[in-house]
């Protein structure tokens, strides 16, 4: 009977920028091991929510709970320590750096290693190796040297996903990963994404707009509009759902 | 080990190797290679500078971090070691104290000014470091009674340091080997052993840290790391490293004031090295110091040499008068940000094949 509490938890969680509640009221739990897609319109709050969970913002009212530890106003890089990890839908990298740089610095702060000011970078190896094979898991290892200010669009958005699959948190949020990204290199990361659910028991939080994907991958969808949570169940069911049919299926098919 | 020595940053440019070298060569053998007076000061005070503006890049160009106080940092290192060997007297302890007082209380001058104004905009913390540089430099011209206010400070320093100590009687190579030439050889191996570290924790963990702050704080702070820690850090190993060069200079000139450690002027010239010599490359600090303290030194003179053969040229003569000295720095300055946006290190390594 007793069942294993979420992962992760939001509790009537708000946002209000002056009049405008762009997040409202939000009351949801995650599970271990399951991957659960946010969809709704251009505007319904998803990217709020995100900055909500991950703190980038900081809420106006509710809760967000990890691991049964509540952090609604922990600052952003305690709750990475927590198990919270993010990719953003705006890409968001370190220009001058080059692209392993980039992965190194993550494995580097996933290793507490930031203050080590001692010791040379260049050896700490396994870092780099670290890096090197996150890389050659997003198809990025040939780009390793190239500086990502220089690297086209397509392949910064795989490197903004590469950062969290680096990362590898308890908890990822991926917000629209795959829009830029070159028709053909979308199932590498769609199947990197499941294969960090399957063999590694993450608890993903997708948002995305292709119902295919969301099909194929999602095991629950949650449907925002207006910053509410108007709907949540089977994808199957969601789907089928009149309101999500005509509101995001119907009218929006080529929304990204 | 060499690669160990220069943390791995090996200069990664022939014509920048050959540089860095000569540099080296010219500072290591500068009271053999450079006889006299004049010339050995120049090399001191590079040596100085190099520490100096090498702290101040780890602070701009590494970090990001826009600060308007590294002179107070050096005054204070200075100052420290200054009233230390006026008060105590010119003996080893004193210097050894008065440095590591000047090296603690900078640490917490800047922990305090980074706790206080890095969490909120970099505006912020270039305002307050200036406020608070101007403050402080008016606050120890004020203290005559314990600085010497704008006349500063005089002292001795232990004896092996002063010109009138031989360690032996013969000459090398036509020169004296006094306590001016040990002096010299002390601040050349400080300063060299100052920079080896830096360059190490530009190297380190945290300096590629830095870089990643640097550059996207939102995303630095997104994959786990603390931001404001590690700015303030760097803004605190920044100052202590700018007092240990102040203590150094307060050693090597035997006095210290305003005009020599704590003035406006020389916050601009820093700016300039750094950006001279190529910001976020340790190295520029080398060749930006090395050439500006040069062109500081010797440009009136070759101007000087110039207005006299030019003489019978007019307008050319006025023009080149030693007066005009700081017209030609203002020219040099202009022409190396727009041939070499990111300075004359950026540039080599850039060009590299
Ligand atoms: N920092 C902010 N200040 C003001 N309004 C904001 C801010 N962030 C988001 N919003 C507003 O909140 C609403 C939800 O935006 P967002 O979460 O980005 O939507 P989605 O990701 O679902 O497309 C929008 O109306 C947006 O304009
Ligand atoms: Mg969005």
């Amino acid at each position: 009977m007793t069942k294993e509490h979420p992962i992760l938890e939001t509790e009537g969680l708000t946002i209000r920028f002056g009049g405008h509640v762009a997040v409202d009221q939000v009351s949801c739990a995650f599970d271990r091991g399951t991957l659960t897609a946010i969809v709704g319109p251009n505007g319904a709050g998803k990217t709020t929510y995100f900055n909500l969970i991950s703190g980038q913002l900081r809420a106006s009212g509710g809760t967000v709970i990890l691991n049964g530890e509540e952090i609604t106003r922990m600052s952003v890089p305690e709750r990475t320590k927590r198990g919270i990890g993010r990719a953003f839908q705006l890409t968001s990298l370190f220009p001058t750096l080059n692209v392993r740089e980039n992965v190194r610095l993550v494995a580097q702060a996933k290793a507490s290693k930031g203050f080590d000011m001692l010791s040379m970078a260049s050896r700490h190896v396994h870092l780099i190796e670290r890096a090197e094979h996150v890389l050659n898991e997003v198809r990025l290892i040939d780009q390793a040297d190239s500086v990502v200010s220089a690297l086209p669009h397509g392949d910064q958005r795989k490197l903004e996903v590469a950062l969290l699959i680096a990362l590898g948190p308890q908890v990822l949020m991926f917000d629209e990963p795959t829009a830029g990204m070159s028709v053909d290199e979308v199932p590498v990361i769609l199947e990197l994404i499941r294969k960090l659910k399957n063999d590694m028991d993450r608890t993903i939080l997708l948002v995305e707009h292709k119902m295919d994907v969301i099909r194929s991958l999602a095991d629950r969808i949650i449907v925002l509009h207006n910053g509410a949570l108007v709907a949540d169940g089977d994808p199957a069911e969601v789907i089928a759902l009149p309101v999500v049919q005509e509101a995001y299926l119907g009218k929006t098919p080529e929304a990204a | 080990m060499l690669t160990r020595l220069l943390s791995g940053d090996m200069p990664r440019s022939g014509l920048l190797t050959v540089l860095l070298l000569g540099i080296l060569v010219s500072l290591a053998f500068a009271p053999f290679l450079f006889p006299g007076t004049k010339s050995l000061e120049t090399a001191a005070k590079i040596c100085i500078f190099i520490v100096l503006v090498a702290s101040y890049d780890l602070l701009l160009g590494y970090a990001g971090i826009v600060s308007f106080a590294h002179t107070m940092f050096f005054g204070i290192g200075a100052y420290g070691t200054a009233l230390a060997l006026s008060t105590t007297g010119p003996t080893y302890s004193s210097m050894i104290w008065g440095t590591a007082a000047g090296a603690i209380v900078a640490g917490i001058f800047a922990l305090a000014i980074g706790l206080f104004s890095l969490r909120v905009k970099a505006i912020f913390f270039a305002m307050v470091t200036l406020a608070v540089a101007s403050a402080f430099a008016v606050l120890m011209s004020q203290l005559s009674w314990l600085t010497g206010g704008e006349d500063g400070l005089n002292y001795g320093v232990p004896r092996e340091f002063k010109p009138a100590f031989k360690l032996i009687d013969e000459k090398i190579l036509d020169v004296r080997i006094n306590g001016k030439l040990l002096l010299y050889y002390f601040v050349f191996f400080a300063s060299a052993a100052l920079f080896l570290i830096m360059l190490r924790i530009v190297n380190s963990p945290f300096g590629r840290t830095l870089k990643a702050v640097r550059d996207n704080a939102f995303r630095a702070e997104a994959i786990g790391y603390k931001v404001v820690w590690y700015r303030t850090t760097a803004t605190v190993l920044s100052a202590v490293m700018a007092a240990l060069a102040g203590s150094l200079l307060a050693i090597w000139l035997r006095y210290t004031g305003p005009a020599t450690t704590l003035s406006m002027e020389i916050m601009i010239d820093i700016l300039l090295m750094v950006v001279i010599g190529g910001m976020g490359t340790l190295y520029g600090a080398v060749v930006g110091a090395t050439i500006f303290i040069l062109a500081q030194t010797y440009l009136q003179n070759l101007m000087g040499l110039a207005e006299t053969a030019t003489s019978s040229i007019p307008i050319v003569s006025t023009l080149v008068a030693p007066e005009r000295w700081l017209l030609w720095l203002g020219v040099l300055f202009i022409l190396s940000v727009y041939f070499f946006p990111s300075g004359i290190v950026g540039r080599l390594r850039e060009g590299r094949a």
